[in-house]
């Protein structure tokens, strides 16, 4: 994949002085690809195929030079506890400690956040009524770090700053899909009334198919899957009306993280252009997906 | 009234940690999750038993815990992701845990990853399954 950061076109044609969500990607966050990388393993056989299909995102990603990346994760019980459960929850600290998961928290630079558009956002969401949780301090888990170390990779600290947005994916009621995608477009109407010139790229994280707990232990639907990135492009309102149950069936209980890659969706336009795509089967438990995308409107970008 | 969570009961093989799971679980995800502090996990090392009391956990949960009864945890309210951090304090693989959970020997179950997972037939319904 080769091309120029698309929002040069924008500086062009306009002084800039709003910040804009001018891409976004999604990508699996498996907690044993960060392990991997942090291991130095990521040549070996079985694992080389999968960092393969990261390298044109990190290309991407280096060119683009984002100034922010709002990240749409979720908790696995390490920076919350089931003590609180929020459904909707934003990082507004200027900085995110990586959480200790059971084994130390992995070696990787503390995430810096942007305090100010944060609570800019925050704000915004509010006034759009959703009600979001404020988070002044929070540990960030592999549902966060794996996805910067699978599109950063390893450098001494990351390379922009980092808004976390986390959805209670792991006790029900977890919020719709149809919610999920609907915060996208808040967010990105949230971002555009911001008064200074930031580019943004959101991030959506999780899935693909796995299952890791119970008798469907296992289960991979590559099927589903790659309609999901079909209709992520093409029709993504579509996706925002599957129910729950529906995705547990197709996906597995813990796959069914995927609807917060409708949020990533949500904060683009209907039109848009898909600059690279990789489905991988296994990791382990897991389908591996990642997908980069930017509107159609853009200046384009040779896949 | 059907209730959005009877949407799930067909599923087979499948949990919903939902809030009447919660509860069953709460004392034992609290354990579990107290496994995140680097002081806990020593405390639990040294002595695994007398750790356990902190908690007012149930009998069984207890036992299960003891024994690493892993499916039986997972029926006593434990969340799978809180369970996790037993298993990196154990280092037991977590498809050792997926294994056993799916009533699969350690081989069976990496084969079946290995050539693509497991297949979606007659496990999207208890209709057409028989896993429960």
């Amino acid at each position: 994949m080769q091309g120029v950061a698309p929002c040069r076109v924008f500086d062009q044609k306009r002084n800039r002085t709003l910040a804009e969500i001018v891409a976004g990607l999604c990508t699996s966050h498996v907690p044993l690809l960060g392990r991997v990388i942090d291991g130095g393993r990521t040549d070996e056989p079985y694992w080389q195929p999968i960092f393969k299909g990261y390298e044109p995102v990190k290309k991407w990603l280096a060119e683009v030079k984002p100034d922010v990346m709002i990240v749409i994760y979720n908790d696995h019980a390490n920076g919350f506890s089931f003590k609180y459960t929020p459904t909707f929850a934003i990082g507004c600290a200027d900085e995110f400690n990586p959480a200790d998961e059971g084994a130390g928290a992995r070696h990787v630079p503390v995430v810096p956040g942007h305090a100010r558009l944060a609570w800019h956002i925050t704000e915004s969401l509010v006034l759009d009524q959703f009600d979001m949780t404020i988070m002044n301090e929070m540990d960030v888990d592999h549902g966060l770090t794996v996805p910067l170390s699978l599109v950063c990779g390893q450098p001494e600290v990351w390379p922009c700053k980092v808004i976390p947005i986390c959805v209670n994916v792991i006790q029900y009621p977890q919020p719709t899909a149809a919610r999920c995608y609907a915060l996208g477009k808040a967010i990105r109407k949230a971002v555009k009334s911001f008064d200074e010139d930031l580019k943004v790229v959101i991030v959506g994280t999780g899935g693909m198919s796995h299952q890791i707990h119970g008798a469907r232990s296992g289960l991979i639907n590559q099927e589903f899957d790659n309609a999901f990135l079909d209709k992520l492009t093409t029709s993504p309102a579509e996706l925002a009306q599957i129910s729950h149950a529906e995705y547990v069936r197709e996906v597995g209980a813990e796959g069914a993280e995927i609807i917060m890659w409708l949020t990533m969706r949500g904060a683009l336009d209907d039109e848009v252009d898909v600059l690279h795509r990789f489905y991988h089967v296994p990791a382990m438990n897991t389908a591996v997906g990642n997908i980069v995308m930017q509107n159609a409107k853009s200046q384009k970008i040779t896949a | 009234m059907t209730k959005p969570a009877d949407a799930f009961d067909d599923i087979p093989g499948t949990v919903l940690f939902d809030g009447e799971k919660l509860r069953q679980g709460y004392q034992l995800n609290k354990f579990l999750s107290s496994l995140v502090e680097a002081d806990n996990r020593k405390t639990f090392k040294s002595n695994q038993a007398e750790y356990l009391t902190k908690f007012t956990m149930s009998e069984q949960q207890r036992d299960a815990v003891l024994k690493r009864d892993w499916p039986g945890m997972l029926e006593l309210g434990g969340n799978i992701f809180c369970m996790t951090k037993l298993a990196i304090l154990d280092g037991t693989p977590f498809q050792q845990v997926n294994a056993i959970m799916s009533g699969m020997s350690m081989k069976e179950y990496e084969d079946m990853m290995n050539a693509g997972g497991r297949p979606m037939q007659g496990i999207r319904s208890k209709k057409e399954s028989n896993i429960g």
